[in-house]
C-alpha cells in the first residue's frame, strides 16, 4: 500500500510536468495545425533559467535562506523569456511560412528545435556541462505530512498548487475569456475569424506566449524536483518533449482539457510500469500507448471526432 | 459620393487570373445585387473586398478611404462585414459564442444590446438556441446564425454571399424578406451588395444589378431593367 501510493506520489509530480508541456503542443496545434517540435526545448531553456537565476541569486547570498519569493522570482523571469522566445520563434520561423505547405512548417520547427539545443550549448549560455540546481524554498524537502508512510514536502505541495492553478487559469482564459473565445475561433477557421474582426496574428501570437509561459513553469518544475540538469542537447530533454506530445495525441490533440489529462495518465503509467514491470521499458510504455490510442482512439481519449470541412 | 467604389480591380490566384478589371459601385442605403454563373469571380470581389484576397491591380475605396493592403480585421472596423459563402459559422461554439465573435470589435456595450434585440426580431429562432453549439442548427439557421453575427459588428456595408445557396424555397422567400427588413431599417441604414445565383429573387430585391462574366463586369443596370432585358435574362442569367 504504502509503496503504491510512493509510485501514485511520483507520478503525480512527473504529471504536472507532461501536463504543462503538452499544453503548448496542443494550443499550437489547435490554432496553427501543426506540431511545434521545438516546444520540448523551450522546457529546456525554462529549467536552464532557473538554474541561471537562482544561481546569480546564490553568488549575491540571496539564496542561504531564500524566502519564498525567491522561487517565485525565478519562476516569473523564466517564464516571462520562455513567452518571448516563444513569440520570436512564431514571429521569425512560423509567421512567414503561414501560408507554405504544413510540411515546410514542420521542418522549420525542427529547425528551430535544432537551433535552440545547439545554441543553448554555447559557454556564455548554458554551456555543454550537467548543473545541479540550488535548493528554492526554505525546508523544501521537510515533510508537511506523512500520508500511509508517504513523505509529502512542501515542495511537492508548492508545485502541485502550481500546476494546478496554472492548468485553471488556463482553463479559464480560454473558455472565460475574450481571447480565449478568439483563440477558440482561429482554431476552427482563421479566414472566418479574421472576417469577424479577431486580429488572427496577435491571437497566434498570444497562443505562443502561453505556451511557452507554461512549459516554462514545466521546466521549472522540472529542476526543482530533479534537481540535475542535462545539458541543452540530452536526450532527456528530447525526451521529456516527445513524451509531452505524446500527451497531448492522447488526450486528443487540439482539447486543452485533454491534454492535461493525457499529461497526468502518461505519467502514471510510466511510474507504475517502472515501479511493477521493468524500469528499462519506462520509456517503451509511452510510446506503446501512443500506438494503441492511435489504433482504437485516433482522436484521442478526450478529442472530438475529425470531421471534414466541407 | 458612392460608399463602395471599385475600379480596375484584378485578382489573380497564382498563374490565373480571376478578376479582370471589375468596376463597380454601390450607392448609401442601396440593396446591390452582384449576379453570374459559376467561376464568373463573384465570391472573389467579395473577398477582396473584404481583405481576404490581395488584389494584383486596382482600387477599393469605402467612404473615400483606400482598403487594399488593409487585413481583414481592419476592414471589418471600417465597417464592412463579409457573410461568407456557405455556413461560415464557428460549429465548435455555442450560438452565443458566435454572436459575441460578431460584436468582437465593438465597445459600445449598450448599443451592441440595442443590436442584439434587432437581431433576435429578425431572427427569433436563435434566441432560443443560445446555448447550444453552433454545428447542431439546421442549414437555415446556420445561415440565420451567420447573417446574425455579421449584423452584430454594426456594418455600414454588409456583403452577402450567396444567402439563399441550398435552401428550401420557403427559407428562400425568408430569406429575402429579412434582407430588404435589414436594408430598410431606418436606424441603421445598412447597405447591402448581394451575390447570388439566384437572379430572379435577387433582382427582385436589389435597386441595382452588375453581371460578371469570365472576371469582368458585362453589364448594369437599374434592377428592373436587367430583370426585363431578354438578352440579358438568356445570356448570363440562365433563366429562359
Amino acid at each position: 500500500m504504502n509503496d503504491l501510493f510512493q509510485t501514485f506520489v511520483a507520478g503525480l509530480r512527473l504529471g504536472c510536468i507532461y501536463g504543462l508541456v503538452a499544453l503548448g503542443y496542443t494550443m499550437v496545434y489547435g490554432v496553427l495545425r501543426f506540431i511545434n517540435f521545438a516546444h520540448g526545448d523551450i522546457v529546456m531553456v525554462g529549467a536552464w533559467l532557473c538554474f541561471i537565476v537562482a544561481r546569480a541569486m546564490h553568488w549575491t547570498g540571496f539564496t542561504a535562506h531564500p524566502p519564498l519569493y525567491a522561487a517565485a522570482f525565478v519562476l516569473l523571469i523564466s517564464m516571462t523569456a520562455c513567452a518571448l522566445l516563444g513569440w520570436l520563434t512564431e514571429r521569425l520561423a512560423y509567421r512567414p511560412l503561414r501560408r507554405a505547405p504544413r510540411l515546410n512548417v514542420l521542418i522549420a520547427a525542427i529547425g528551430v528545435s535544432l537551433f535552440i539545443e545547439n545554441a543553448g550549448q554555447l559557454r556564455f549560455l548554458f554551456g555543454t556541462e550537467p548543473q545541479a540546481m540550488p535548493s528554492l524554498l526554505p525546508r523544501a524537502q521537510t515533510a508537511l505530512i506523512t500520508l500511509l508512510g508517504v513523505r509529502i514536502t512542501v515542495l511537492d505541495v508548492v508545485i502541485g498548487l502550481l500546476a494546478v492553478g496554472l492548468m485553471i487559469a488556463l482553463d479559464i482564459l480560454v473558455f472565460r475569456t475574450r481571447l480565449g473565445l478568439a483563440m477558440r475561433a482561429v482554431a476552427f477557421d482563421d479566414a472566418a475569424a479574421a472576417l469577424t474582426g479577431v486580429p488572427v496574428n496577435r491571437v497566434v501570437g498570444m497562443t505562443f506566449i502561453i505556451g511557452s509561459a507554461l512549459a516554462a513553469a514545466g521546466g521549472f518544475i522540472f529542476a526543482t524536483e530533479y534537481h540535475n540538469l542535462q545539458q541543452p542537447a540530452e536526450m532527456s530533454w528530447i525526451l521529456l518533449g516527445l513524451k509531452a506530445f505524446v500527451a497531448a495525441v492522447v488526450g486528443g490533440i487540439g482539447n486543452i482539457r485533454g491534454a492535461m489529462v493525457g499529461g497526468l495518465l502518461l505519467a502514471l503509467l510510466e511510474q507504475f510500469g517502472g515501479r511493477y514491470v521493468s524500469n528499462d521499458l519506462r520509456d517503451v510504455y509511452v510510446f506503446a500507448i501512443l500506438i494503441l490510442v492511435l489504433l482504437v482512439k485516433p482522436g484521442g481519449i478526450m478529442g472530438a471526432q475529425v470531421t471534414e470541412k466541407v | 459620393m458612392a460608399l463602395l467604389t471599385i475600379r480596375n480591380l484584378c485578382v489573380h490566384y497564382g498563374a490565373i487570373q480571376a478578376l479582370h478589371g471589375v468596376d463597380l459601385e454601390v450607392q448609401e442605403g442601396q440593396i446591390v445585387a452582384l449576379l453570374g454563373s459559376n467561376g464568373a469571380g463573384k465570391t472573389t470581389t467579395l473577398r477582396a473586398i473584404s481583405g481576404l484576397l490581395k488584389p494584383s491591380a486596382g482600387d477599393i475605396v469605402f467612404d473615400g478611404q483606400s482598403m487594399v493592403g488593409l487585413p481583414p480585421e481592419l476592414i471589418v472596423k471600417r465597417g464592412i462585414a463579409h457573410v461568407p459563402e456557405g455556413r461560415g459559422i464557428f460549429s465548435n461554439l455555442t450560438v452565443e459564442e458566435n454572436l459575441r465573435l460578431g460584436a468582437y470589435i465593438r465597445t459600445d456595450t449598450a448599443a451592441v444590446a440595442a443590436d442584439r434585440e434587432w437581431v433576435f426580431e429578425l431572427f427569433p429562432r436563435l434566441q432560443e438556441r443560445l446555448g447550444q453549439n453552433a454545428g447542431t442548427l439546421s442549414g437555415g439557421e446556420q445561415r440565420m446564425l451567420s447573417m446574425a453575427r455579421a449584423l452584430l459588428s454594426r456594418p455600414r456595408l454588409l456583403l452577402l454571399d450567396e444567402p439563399s445557396l441550398g435552401l428550401a424555397p420557403q427559407l428562400v422567400q425568408a430569406i429575402f424578406a429579412t434582407i430588404r427588413r435589414i436594408s430598410q431599417d431606418p436606424a441603421r441604414r445598412t447597405t447591402i451588395l448581394l451575390v447570388e445565383q439566384n437572379a430572379h429573387m435577387a433582382l427582385a430585391t436589389a435597386a441595382y444589378g452588375y453581371i460578371l462574366a469570365t472576371g469582368q463586369i458585362k453589364t448594369h443596370a437599374p434592377a428592373g431593367e436587367l430583370a426585363n432585358s431578354d438578352e440579358v435574362r438568356k445570356a448570363y442569367l440562365g433563366v429562359v
